[in-house]
């Protein structure tokens, strides 16, 4: 299994926002985590991926075997977890090759590789905005500075192409992209799947399943997973929207 | 009594060596030059040295620095083998370097040089002998001797400094590299005065660092008079990197006729208590003056940005970026004054002063100031303090990025909106590799912005050893 969260609970100024979450994903797996806005859906990403702000209370969070808990946020980066960000964060004066050479070979000396030279890191790239679609200058400007919505997204992708990382989780990919962008998204992570990696993808709309194919549907409701099933459960909240889960939870 | 040892600065002290020295001072000077003097030494007088009384001294005292004792010299020293010292070069920058050791213009047997094309560029007190007209024209008139003490002292002494003078319609083919370098076995007193004629049409591009050699403390107390004439341009770079015991408080004037173009930089690396006194006239209409500076402190050091922008006539432009990043102990202070006089419709004037404070005990004091006499004007003002942004802490680390080289990253990147101004590439590049040091903790204060013999030129990347933290 390479991720397996106990009983999560997970809050930020005193104020808890997960209450509770159990979630198993294992390698070659494509899981979705759904739910109305608001219930803890990017704060259960970004725990994962170790933010500072949100305090964990209780509950365990094991990755690879590993506690989670004892490694920093680069640490867990360089174990393989990426979070595909919902708001990527423009950082005006560091270039997109720049960044990502700096974080490629950051991660390989991590792992007692040399880093890539120059030229090798060039063809890496190339390689992966391909694979992404991305034809544009986009690597020599600053990271999503005066980027679109869509090309910021698609950033995100062309980084995670990039980094290869083994769980990505990908916190609403989705929102604010027209059908083409969500389409080249979609193709970018599907042909990132390998039977040793996998993925969380965080949606608020069904939409995006029609392109990528959940194995399970989860359903986050006030800081808990209230529902799991197959993609068809995901046509069901598409038909139904939340308010039944809601009832339910009454 | 050429040389005055080891004593505090006080004004007594200078109006006595003035008094003393009077001879020496005024030798060979013209009448105009023996009455620009003596009315300096009694604005002196009646000035003093700038105390945390005064508004534009209020965060600045000079107090630590003015009780330790120093040399003063009225002759130069003898010339340390200054050659091997002006032999290296910004690789693949070709330059004309011209040097200053402890304020005395470095002669290497030619004191003042004529350029085929009518350039002429060398020691002050050499033109002043050649081009007594020029001198009598330009000298003095561009320095405020009221502005504060400092000046009218530098104005009474001004024995030696770098002249260059480019005529009308002619463009320096070379940037011209102006180097001050301080080097002396006691703590030294140093004044050293500059004048700059751009002509009209004409174009300069001029580095100038004030570098020191070693850990002596000093006091330099620098003047430059910089006159652009119409339509000319000028492209000014001042870069410091001067050792924690030093104190330098530098006043840079700048008289731009009509439609001249200013673009002034101000790179502070290193110094114990840097003062930059930076005023800009606009002396005719459609001028044009950016103003940046970038400053990295850390330790106990001290920079203060005075910045003086006089829009006297219409149609002027002018816009003043400064950035700090503040570790440990420093202080840094930014006060920009724009003054928009009644008749200066059409100004167009901004001024951004931004900082990181990278310790709760980092302090920075920021006072853009707009002094607007004319209702048709377009100005703006923005000053803002902070830690480093957190959400980009948090993207860059959630790649693999290592905690400390996120900061560098975001660091450099805030520094680079300055340096990437910088018009001339391998400068900046240079520049580039000196503030990515400066931020690793890994800048010598005897690594000069042009003198680097010992080591060939590594780019410096942002990998650092873990292994040492």
């Amino acid at each position: 299994m390479l991720l397996q969260i106990k009983n999560l609970h997970a809050g930020i100024n005193g104020k808890e926002i997960l209450r509770g979450v159990d979630l198993e994903v294992s390698e070659g797996e494509v899981h979705a985590i759904m739910g109305p806005n608001g219930t803890g859906k990017s704060t259960l990403a970004a725990v994962i991926a170790g933010r500072e702000v949100f305090d964990v209370t209780a509950g365990e969070i094991f990755y690879k075997g590993k506690d989670l808990m004892d490694l920093s946020i680069e640490e867990r980066a360089r174990e393989g977890i990426f979070m595909g960000f919902q708001y990527p964060v423009e950082i005006p004066g560091v270039s997109i090759t720049n960044f990502m050479r700096t974080a490629v070979n950051e991660v390989r000396k991590s792992k007692g590789y040399d880093p890539l030279t120059g030229g090798e890191f060039l063809r890496l790239m190339e390689e992966k905005k391909r694979l992404v679609e991305i034809t544009s200058n986009l690597t020599n400007r600053s990271v999503n500075e005066g980027f679109s919505g869509g090309e910021k997204k698609k950033n995100e992708i062309f980084q995670m192409a990039m980094l290869e990382p083994t769980l990505a989780i990908l916190d609403e990919t989705d929102s604010g992209l027209d059908i083409d962008a969500l389409r080249i998204v979609a193709n970018g992570v599907n042909k990132l799947r390998r039977p040793d990696n996998a993925f969380v993808v965080i949606t608020h709309y069904q939409r995006l399943l029609e392109h990528i194919i959940p194995d399970f549907v989860h359903v986050l409701f006030e800081g808990k997973i209230v529902k799991s099933g197959g993609r068809e459960l995901a046509n069901e909240l598409e038909d139904k929207g939340y308010d039944w889960i809601k009832k339910e939870q009454e | 009594m050429h040389t005055d040892i080891k004593e505090p600065i006080t004004k007594e002290r200078f109006i006595n060596l003035f008094e003393k020295n009077r001879k020496l001072l005024t030798a060979n000077n013209s009448t105009q030059l023996v009455k620009i003097r003596e009315n300096a030494i009694a604005c002196f007088a009646k000035l003093g040295f700038p105390d945390t009384s005064l508004e534009t001294w209020r965060l600045t005292d000079l107090e630590d620095s003015f009780s330790r004792g120093y040399d003063y010299h009225l002759r130069p020293l003898a010339e340390l083998d200054i050659q091997k010292v002006f032999r290296c070069n910004i690789p693949h920058l070709d330059t004309a370097v011209i040097g200053q050791l402890n304020g005395w213009y470095v002669s290497k047997d030619v004191p003042l040089m004529e350029l085929g094309n009518g350039i002429i560029m060398g020691s002050l007190a050499e033109a002043r002998k050649k081009y007594p007209q020029l001198l009598e024209k330009y000298f003095g008139t561009i320095a405020d001797d009221t502005a504060d003490g400092f000046t009218a002292l530098n104005t009474a002494f001004a024995q030696d400094g770098v002249f260059i003078y480019v005529p009308d319609n002619v463009k320096s083919p070379k940037p011209v590299q102006l180097i001050n370098v301080i080097h002396h076995d006691e703590n030294l007193f140093l004044q050293s005065r500059n004048l700059i004629v751009v002509g009209a049409n004409a174009g300069l591009s001029l580095v100038h660092c004030d570098d020191s050699y070693n850990h002596q403390a000093s006091f330099s107390n620098i003047v430059t008079e910089v006159h652009i004439g119409s339509h000319g341009v000028m492209d000014h770079y001042k870069l410091q990197n001067l050792n924690n015991s030093s104190t330098l408080i530098s006043s840079v004037f700048f008289r731009m006729e009509a439609s001249a173009t200013l673009e002034s930089h101000y790179i502070s690396l290193n110094g114990g208590l840097l003062r930059n006194n930076i005023r800009v006239l606009f002396n005719g209409t459609h001028d044009n003056a950016n103003i940046y500076g970038i400053y990295l402190l850390d330790n106990k050091q001290h920079v203060d940005n005075q910045v003086f922008v006089d829009h006297a006539y219409s149609d002027c432009t002018s816009n003043e970026i400064f950035k700090g990043i503040l570790d440990e102990n420093a202080h840094g202070i930014f006060n920009g004054h724009v003054l928009v006089r009644r008749d200066a419709t059409k100004t167009d004037a901004k001024q951004t002063n931004k900082n990181i404070l990278l310790t709760d005990t980092a302090r920075v004091n920021s006072k853009p100031f707009l002094e607007i006499y004319n209702d048709d004007v377009k100005c703006s003002h923005g000053s803002t303090t902070g830690q480093l942004d957190q959400d980009s802490m948090f993207y860059l680390r959630q790649r693999g990025i290592g905690e400390e080289t996120a900061r560098m990253l975001l660091m450099f990147a805030f520094a680079d909106e300055i340096v990437m101004k910088i018009a001339i590439p391998q400068l900046r590049q240079r520049i580039e590799d000196m503030v990515k040091k400066r931020l690793q903790g890994e800048l010598r204060i005897c690594e000069q912005c042009v003198l680097h013999c010992s080591t060939p030129e590594q780019p410096t990347d942002f990998r650092i050893d873990m292994s040492r933290i």
